[in-house]
């Protein structure tokens, strides 16, 4: 029984976990169809921003929850403006330079921090169910990760914004007739985009510690997620999350947490053989 | 392609006859094999992505098989001759099968990208857990994370004790090198080789034209997967070591920014762009005041913003704008693209 409750914890966590990882990214690939290959680096500099910002004496929720997306934020609009803008609408090429980008930011992280390990420790304490130990910090992350989606559900379906940024996603052309300006307009959506990264980036700092070169553990995993999500922003997100989180846990469980990875990385390979449009390619057609 | 496959072997053999003498005059040649091996690593992906449009996230992947085979081959057989065959088959039967799968499935661009990066990560992860002794194959330990140290390395065919290394390695490579890179000219101006472009350039008029499509993209990849992994056993007889280094991410990006920087479609342009990088990241390495990284990433941007075709289409460019003789010429030239096609290179 007790079991069973840690077992289904640590799922709703992976799947909590991928989903804050992804979320960035599908937000600006999903509604701009650029694959922003830096997002595991936007995500470090979330991270090294909340450990500063807690160092010089800030409340941690508030250097998670503020500080580091909004950083991260400006950081992307900056990227969005010098580099990305160029780049709209050649996939491969935006590919590159935000792999270029990467790169970039792993050496003026290391050049400021050092290729040394920093961490926080975690705000939440643990607490046994039965004989298991559980960390606190995994029900923050679920809930995180929940608000996230619901957040930009809501901000999209539900606000004026939401609705004049999925319009210019669609028909930039019909936007910018109708007074908007689609160029505005796109760079608004990075910077969410970047903020999302930096607020996943910050949130998982306490669990990881940190060095400049982190940013390559997520990127795989968030391009495989936003890939075999397919289109639909939340359906594709909210599905392939689910999907792969739930394969890696069963494994890690089963054998062990390296073949957790490695099955999700085959469960990819198979699954894009097999939907190459992505799951909501297939299902949940023109959801959002 | 100008000139016949004669003319291209008197060329080739002038121009690395002469890099062979003149440039041990100025880098080492314990430096100048490791620019070779990775100048061939850039040619096979500047093989598939430039002349075949099969942009591969994980030309790393065959890289490190090609020099893992060769490692555990070498240990289990303790002779060199073998293990090279080996090194290059499998990693080319690796990518004939990868390929298989994706080209078969009809999967392009993107979920390219992400699949080949897949399966690269897959392989890094695993080796990377191996540090066990129960991962063994015949007499060689896998050792996860520490890599195989301590394999035979190149020898004289037939003669174990007999070891190729320092200065006649150095022309071992080289003289492979040139043999690899008439290979690919040789592919290119086959029929093989021009339909490989037809199909980056269109590939549904291609199919309608009759040719398998699939197919041909398959046989395409694997040929760069083999080479990639003579380049990977090169690599270990160089570094007298393996380990899982070869197969991360960082490895299959820097071929990605050779091959960009070089010039895709031309068959120098990787070679170059290979060798240069490596050399100034070799220079850079020496000098504690910028990050490597840092400068690696820069230039990727800089390049695809300002120069996204490369340094040596650039050249070409230059040069037949400022040498070319201009009215006839352009005619000439003109009508030349007409009957060729892009394969200039």
């Amino acid at each position: 029984m007790d079991l069973t409750v840690v077992i289904l914890v640590e799922m709703l966590y992976a799947v909590a976990s991928l989903i804050l990882i992804s979320a960035g990214l599908a937000v600006v690939f999903g509604m701009m169809k650029v694959i922003n290959l830096a997002h595991g680096e936007f995500m470090m500099m979330g991270g090294y921003a909340t450990i500063t910002a807690v160092n010089l004496g800030l409340n941690i929720f508030v250097a998670m929850l503020i500080i580091a997306p909004i950083f991260v934020g400006l950081i992307g609009l900056l990227v969005e403006r010098l580099v990305i803008r160029h780049l709209y609408g050649r996939l491969v090429d935006t590919m590159l330079a935000t792999w270029g980008l990467s790169l970039l930011f792993i050496g003026l992280a290391t050049m400021i921090f050092g290729n040394t390990t920093t961490g926080i420790s975690t705000p939440i304490p643990g607490f046994a169910i039965g004989n298991y130990q559980i960390n606190g910090y995994n029900f923050f992350i679920i809930v995180v990760a929940i608000l996230l989606l619901i957040g930009v559900l809501t901000l999209l379906k539900a606000t004026r914004a939401g609705l004049i940024a999925r319009g210019a996603m669609q028909r930039s052309d019909m936007a910018a007739a109708l007074g908007y300006s689609p160029d505005r307009i796109y760079m608004a959506t990075f910077f969410c985009g970047s903020a999302l990264s930096g607020l996943a980036g910050a949130v998982l700092a306490p669990l990881v510690g940190l060095v400049p070169t982190s940013g390559g553990a997520y990127i795989a995993k968030a391009f495989i997620t936003v890939i075999a999500g397919g289109p639909s922003l939340i359906a594709g997100l909210f599905s392939s999350a689910g999907f792969f989180g739930i394969i890696n846990q069963v494994f890690t469980f089963a054998v062990s947490p390296v073949i957790g990875e490695v099955a999700l990385l085959v469960a990819a390979v198979i699954l894009l053989r097999l939907l190459p449009q992505g799951i909501t390619g297939k299902f949940f057609k023109g959801k959002l | 392609m100008p000139g016949s496959l004669s003319k291209d072997v008197v060329t080739v053999i002038l121009v690395m006859a002469i890099l062979i003498w003149v440039m041990p005059l100025m880098i080492s040649t314990y430096t100048l094999t490791v620019l070779i091996v990775y100048g061939m690593l850039g040619l096979s992906l500047g093989l598939i992505w430039g002349f075949g449009g099969i942009l591969c996230f994980g030309q790393a992947a065959f890289f490190g098989l090609g020099a893992y085979t060769y490692a555990v081959a070498a240990i289990n057989i303790g002779e060199s001759t073998l293990p090279m065959i080996i090194a290059v088959l499998v990693p080319g039967i690796f990518a004939a099968l990868l390929g298989a799968m994706m080209f078969y499935g009809r999967l392009t661009d993107v979920y390219l990208g992400v699949i080949t990066l897949v399966v690269t990560l897959i392989l890094f992860k695993f080796i990377n857990s191996t540090a066990g002794p129960q991962y063994t194959i015949g007499k060689a330990r896998l050792g996860g994370f520490n890599g195989i140290p301590g394999f035979q390395t190149l020898n004289v065919p037939g003669r174990p004790d007999d070891y190729i290394w320092g200065d006649s390695y150095f022309y071992v490579c080289a003289v492979l090198l040139a043999l690899v890179f008439l290979g690919v000219s040789a592919l290119l101006r086959s029929s093989f080789g021009r339909i490989a472009v037809g199909i980056r350039e269109n590939e549904t008029r291609m199919s309608l034209m009759g040719y398998d499509v699939r197919a041909r993209k398959t046989v395409l990849f694997a040929v760069g997967g083999a080479i990639a992994g003579l380049a990977g056993a090169l690599f270990a007889n160089w570094a007298e070591i393996v380990t899982p280094s070869l197969f991360s991410l960082g490895q299959s990006a820097e071929i990605i920014i050779w091959c960009i920087v070089g010039g895709l479609g031309t068959r120098f342009g990787p070679i170059l762009g290979a060798a240069g990088l490596a050399y100034l990241k070799f220079l850079l390495g020496q000098q504690t005041l910028i990050d490597n990284t840092l400068i690696t990433g820069l230039i990727l941007v800089l390049f695809v913003l300002f120069l996204p075709k490369g340094i040596v289409p650039a050249l070409a460019n230059l040069w037949k704008v400022s040498f070319g003789r201009r009215p006839l010429g352009r005619i000439h030239q003109q009508r030349r693209m007409r009957n060729r096609g892009r394969t200039n290179g």
